[in-house]
């Protein structure tokens, strides 16, 4: 074995390893843009939704007279955020309470702890959840079951006589 | 002959006679039985989950608006939708039994030590991506349970600390259900998901020709690096036997039977049946997974709230790490049960502990009876004074939602069948008005009158 003073190896095209290299790293360069190129309105449409600002109207949810003080009700609205193909899930709903004259509260349906929908059993003034039994006192608060938190609030306002309620998305807990 | 002309001509451009007499012709070890049937049969789901999945999808509109009508049209309507739906449905089912299988049969052989350990990884991510298709298929019933397990999956992801809400709103495709949160889990269903199956199959079959099936462990070598290699080359060279017919005839009576299983399932039992509509605003829900995430559902509801959380986030991740980590922990050495005791302990643990979560799942002995009936007059013993009257509060307080009476009643809190011989007066005044435990106090709900009778009714109950 001959050591030769240039080492060039020489493959079939006759080019040697440094422009090898060279057309290796152009190559990879390439498809890796075109890849990027692709990429990025691919990924950009499936992680657009999280940053999508959250903008919550008030929606109305009837005149205040019909409301009793005391009494805790469904109310339900369409939401402003839906698509057009939504459907029947563009509804939503809230529980709404009217607690004086003046003051009314309104809670989200999700129970606090994996969101699923309590029911108002006015007999025994609890909200119970019919999935892992969370149940919640008529003001929200945890009344038994896993969950940790009060029942979730929306702000609500009475304009011109009539109840609005101000939802937003499904509160992750 | 031109049939024959024509073959040796494809055969010649393509290669394929070659490849494919290779693939049948590929010698297996001697005695290996019905136990290695079961991956196959895993594929043959699999490949019945396209068929059928592509037939579906001629006809299911992905939109929230119309999901839930084009089902019923599938159920009720087009010529072989119920059996379809069945077939899918069974299939699903059959695929996650059969891929559970073939893993605890591959961990108990031992076959993911050297050389397969990377047989074992692939197996793993198929395991789960077939659980990722069982969940995004639940939703795509886009029923009321397909929407609530939506949310409950959002609030699950939720729980991960820092970027929960980042991931929640991903798979809702918002911050709420809405119009693209269907669209996002069937595009997932039908194309992402199964892409990766088929380069996961692709790469797990590839492997398996390339390591040759493992050997059964009574014929077994330890698995050494420098031994292994050369003693299994020579195992098949003197006791070797091609795959097809002599293993292949198993694989394919045993798919045959799956198949036959679930077409049976199929136009017997029939789909899963449609709950009510996607509408959100119905409470009157009582939301359910599928059966194979029942375990899952019941695990949620049973553990300490302090371990909730970790359970949710870090037990699937703590899950797949173990699975991932086995052949590089444990990926030497003798395959053989004898040398392995613990191995079947942890499978029988595993099923075991599964199986009776599910079990809980289906009976859900947390979650109140919201449709229970008042207790019977007969049970009761009057029909008129303060027994009476608090016979007919213990059910419209609820009371009987988590109680039962004499068979009547959920199962939450305690029997109050026999209450009056536990507990005095003061004592059922207290446990009522205070509640305590998982149960909520009454103080606030009852006037006196109330309590009067539904005391003097819990009283009677001797």
């Amino acid at each position: 074995m001959t050591d030769t003073a240039t080492p060039v190896t020489v493959d079939g095209s006759g080019a040697p390893p440094a422009r090898r290299r060279f057309l290796a790293w152009v190559s990879l360069g390439l498809a890796s843009l075109a890849a990027a190129a692709v990429g990025v309105p691919v990924i950009g449409l499936l992680v657009a939704p999280l940053a999508r600002p959250v903008g919550d109207r008030w929606h109305p949810v009837g005149p205040a007279s019909r409301f009793r003080i005391g009494e805790t009700v469904k109310v339900t609205f369409a939401d402003t955020q839906s698509t057009p193909w939504s459907g029947r899930t563009a509804a939503t709903a809230a529980w709404l309470r009217r607690v004086s004259d003046t003051e009314f509260t309104a809670f989200s349906l999700n129970c606090t702890h994996l969101g699923c929908p309590v029911r108002w059993v006015a007999g025994a003034k609890l909200f119970m959840c019919p999935c892992h039994g969370g149940v919640f006192y008529e003001d929200g608060a945890v009344a038994a079951g896993p969950p940790q938190r009060a029942l979730t609030r929306y702000p609500v306002r009475v304009s011109q006589g009539t109840v609005q309620i101000q939802t937003s998305g499904l509160p992750i807990t | 002959m031109a049939g024959s002309r024509l073959g040796t001509w494809l055969d010649d451009r393509t290669g394929i006679g070659a490849l494919v007499r290779r693939l049948l012709d590929h010698p297996v070890p001697p005695r290996v039985g019905w136990r290695y049937v079961l991956g196959s049969a895993t594929l043959v789901a699999f490949l019945l989950q396209v068929a059928t999945g592509i037939a579906l999808a001629t006809l299911y509109v992905p939109s929230t608006a119309d999901a839930y009508q084009s089902l019923q049209y599938i159920t009720h309507d087009a010529a072989f939708g119920r059996a379809l739906r069945g077939l899918h449905y069974f299939g699903a089912s059959a695929m996650m039994i059969l891929i559970g299988a073939h893993l605890a049969r591959v961990f108990l052989t031992g076959s993911y030590k050297f050389p397969r350990e990377v047989n074992w990884l692939s197996g793993v991510l198929l395991l789960f991506l077939t659980t990722l298709m069982a969940f995004t298929g639940q939703l795509l019933r886009w029923d009321q349970d397909g929407v609530w397990s939506e949310v409950v999956a959002a609030e699950q992801a939720g729980r991960v600390p820092g970027i929960g809400r980042a991931i929640a709103h991903f798979l809702l495709a918002g911050d709420r259900i809405g119009g693209p949160t269907l669209t996002r889990s069937f595009a997932f269903h039908v194309f992402f998901i199964p892409a990766l199956i088929f380069a996961g199959v692709g790469l797990h079959i590839y492997l398996v020709l390339r390591t040759g099936v493992s050997e059964p462990p009574e014929v077994s070598a330890p698995a050494d690096p420098r031994t292994y290699r050369p003693w299994y080359t020579r195992l098949l060279e003197r006791e070797g036997r091609p795959f097809w017919p002599s293993a292949a005839w198993r694989d394919l009576l045993f798919a045959t039977v799956v198949l036959a299983t679930v077409i049976v399932l199929a136009w017997v039992v029939g789909p899963a049946p449609l709950g009510k509509p996607p509408d959100p605003t119905l409470v009157d829900a009582s939301p359910r997974p599928d059966w194979y995430f029942l375990w899952y559902y019941a695990l949620l509801a049973t553990v300490p709230h302090w371990l909730e959380s970790l359970t949710m986030v870090l037990a699937p991740v703590i899950a797949i790490i173990v699975l991932l980590a086995l052949p590089f922990v444990a990926g030497r050495g003798s395959r053989h049960l004898r040398d392995r005791p613990w191995a079947p302990v942890i499978v029988l643990v595993i099923v075991g502990g599964v199986a009776w979560f599910a079990y809980e799942g289906g009976r859900a002995p947390w979650s109140p009876r919201f449709g229970a009936d008042p207790i019977a007059a007969a049970v009761v013993g009057t029909t008129a004074g303060p027994v009476s009257d608090g016979a007919q509060l213990f059910h419209d307080k609820g009371c009987e939602y988590c109680h039962m009476i004499a068979g009547t009643g959920g199962v939450r809190g305690p029997d109050l069948t026999h209450v009056a011989r536990r507990l005095d007066r003061a004592q059922l005044v207290s446990r009522v008005l205070g509640g305590g435990g998982d149960m909520p106090a009454y103080a606030g709900t009852l006037t006196d009158a109330e309590l009067q009778s539904l005391i003097a009714f819990l009283e009677s109950r001797r």
